[in-house]
């Protein structure tokens, strides 16, 4: 383990994980909405959103799949270090972490079940940028009339909110931001 | 702040921590029950009115206490929250205020009585009567989280019930109440469906306060600590109580005015004032009753604000 591992963590971890979880905490009770969050520098290419996500999020209870680029030895070695959280592959996956591209297809991730459908994987997507404008409109739970979000596609959300009680959740990230996207979201073009 | 600093300790690591000590973390729980909560918290946001299971820990408190509530309450602080607990509608009962102390010594949070000023509530047994707003937290404590539990008392036939939406029950049992009583006598704990899928027991509230829990631009959370389910109504999320074409619910209150300050809005909790049998009826929510008498109301039996506040 390279000694750059070591770094890039909370610094004041109760404290910090607590003002992260509170943002995503608002991300998933209002999805679109972005929020801002700090106190993680990871190695590349995790951005500080995902990284402050996993750090809050993960540890020896909760296997990890890094898709594509995110599965490297610094980012290996960062999450070790920090979280203890073990690496898997999509079925065993409690959180997912990579580009839209990589992270697919999204059907080999556990949905949960009939009877503990809250036994689903939470997909960490990372995005070139988060806006509203020109995004996918959203309704549902957590919305009062509709919100705006920028998505890679749409009708995979449509596809996932039809699997209800069951289905993914998704925390999207870019830089030192995040919104989030539950099963219960529906997605319709802008 | 300092809090979060103090050396942190496992809780439940053996030898019973007294509420004074210094060596907690930050909301006293330790990191990895905190993760553990917040990641049943954030399944139970993504699944409306779902029981997610979770490995409750011991509290320095007894169970029927709220363990469930605090150690929601717990995962969800920041030290910038302002928190308000309240017991059946009042700030200041002992179990309001242990728990408001514990959390000013575990997290350095501010206090507050006051609904507005607030950022996470803790409840039990009361919504508070103050709309409540997009920047707030209701966290409910839970003593039995299942509402199918009287129909059935084994836990894997109630997942299997709801899991195929066997609600019919539930129907049958309010409808004896109705054959029974002439109408549903169901008044506290009354069920919900939540988004037209899980049936939801919203907690011992007065079925008064169902009403507020649907549409809601606060998040709800509920934890029941000796059951072990964490669940979560979203804003702006719909919450019908359960009723039939010909019973509709009704979010029944007693009859009268506030005696204190006049409000006919407001739940009210019947109190015995002489030994001759006297009784009056004042709001169950002291913030509410108070900030009304703060603003000039005054009901049949209350004296204007200020001179109250000088006797
Ligand atoms: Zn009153």
């Amino acid at each position: 383990m390279e000694t750059a591992s070591l770094g890039g963590g909370f610094a004041d971890a109760p404290v910090d994980a607590a003002r992260a979880f509170r943002a995503c905490l608002n991300a998933m009770a209002r999805p679109g909405r972005i929020e801002t969050v700090a106190g993680a520098a990871p190695p590349a290419p995790l951005s500080v959103a995902a990284g402050v996500a996993l750090l809050t999020l993960c540890d020896p209870e909760t296997p990890v799949h890094l898709a594509g680029a995110h599965d490297c030895g610094a980012v290996r070695d960062w999450i070790t270090f920090h979280t203890g959280a073990p690496f898997s592959g999509p079925a065993g996956a409690v959180f997912a972490v990579g580009s839209w591209a990589a992270v697919q297809p999204l059907d080999a991730y556990p949905i949960g079940t009939a009877t503990y459908p809250d036994r689903s994987a939470t997909l960490i997507v990372e995005m070139p940028g988060l806006t509203a404008e020109g995004g996918a409109r959203l309704s549902g739970p957590g919305i009062r009339d509709s919100a705006r979000l920028a998505l890679p596609e749409t009708a995979v959300f449509r596809r996932n909110a039809a699997l209800f009680p069951l289905g993914l959740d998704f925390i999207f990230t870019a830089g030192d931001r995040l919104a989030a996207l539950p099963r219960t979201t529906r997605v319709e073009d802008a | 702040m300092s809090a979060g600093r103090r050396q942190e300790r496992q809780a439940g690591d053996g030898g019973e921590p007294s509420m004074t000590e210094q060596a907690y973390n930050f909301a006293y729980l330790d990191e990895q029950t905190k993760r553990m909560i917040r990641r049943a918290l954030l399944k139970a946001l993504a699944i409306p009115g779902y029981q997610v299971p979770f490995a409750s820990r011991e509290m320095p408190m007894p169970y029927g206490w709220g363990t469930g509530g605090v150690q929601v309450s717990a995962a969800v602080l920041t030290p910038e929250d302002r928190m308000k607990v309240i017991d059946q509608g009042a700030d200041d009962t002992t179990n309001a205020v242990s728990i408001r102390k514990f959390f000013e010594r575990t997290a350095g949070v501010a206090t507050t009585e006051r609904t507005p000023e607030a950022t996470v509530i803790q409840t039990r047994h009361r919504i508070p009567e103050a709309p409540l707003t997009e920047n707030q937290i209701l966290v409910y404590q839970v003593p039995i989280p299942e509402p199918l539990r009287f129909l059935e008392p084994r836990e894997t036939e109630t997942r299997k019930m709801h899991a195929l939406e066997e609600y019919g029950l539930m129907h049958v049992k309010l409808y004896e109440d109705i054959a029974r009583h002439g109408h549903i006598a169901t008044a506290y704990a009354y069920p919900v469906k939540v988004e037209g899928r899980y049936v939801m027991d919203p907690s011992p509230i007065p079925k008064f306060d169902n009403p507020k829990i649907a549409g809601c631009p606060a998040i709800q959370l509920y934890g029941a600590g000796r059951e072990q389910r964490i669940y979560a109504v979203p804003p702006w999320t719909a919450a019908e109580s359960l009723d039939f074409e010909d019973h509709p619910f009704e979010a029944s209150k007693a009859d009268h005015p506030c005696a204190l300050c006049g409000a006919e809005d407001s739940y009210l909790d019947e109190v015995i004032i002489d030994d001759t049998g006297g009784r009056m009826f004042v709001c169950s929510d002291t913030d509410y009753c108070r900030a009304r008498r703060e603003a000039g109301h005054t009901g049949a039996m209350g004296a204007p604000y200020e001179t109250e506040a000088q006797a």
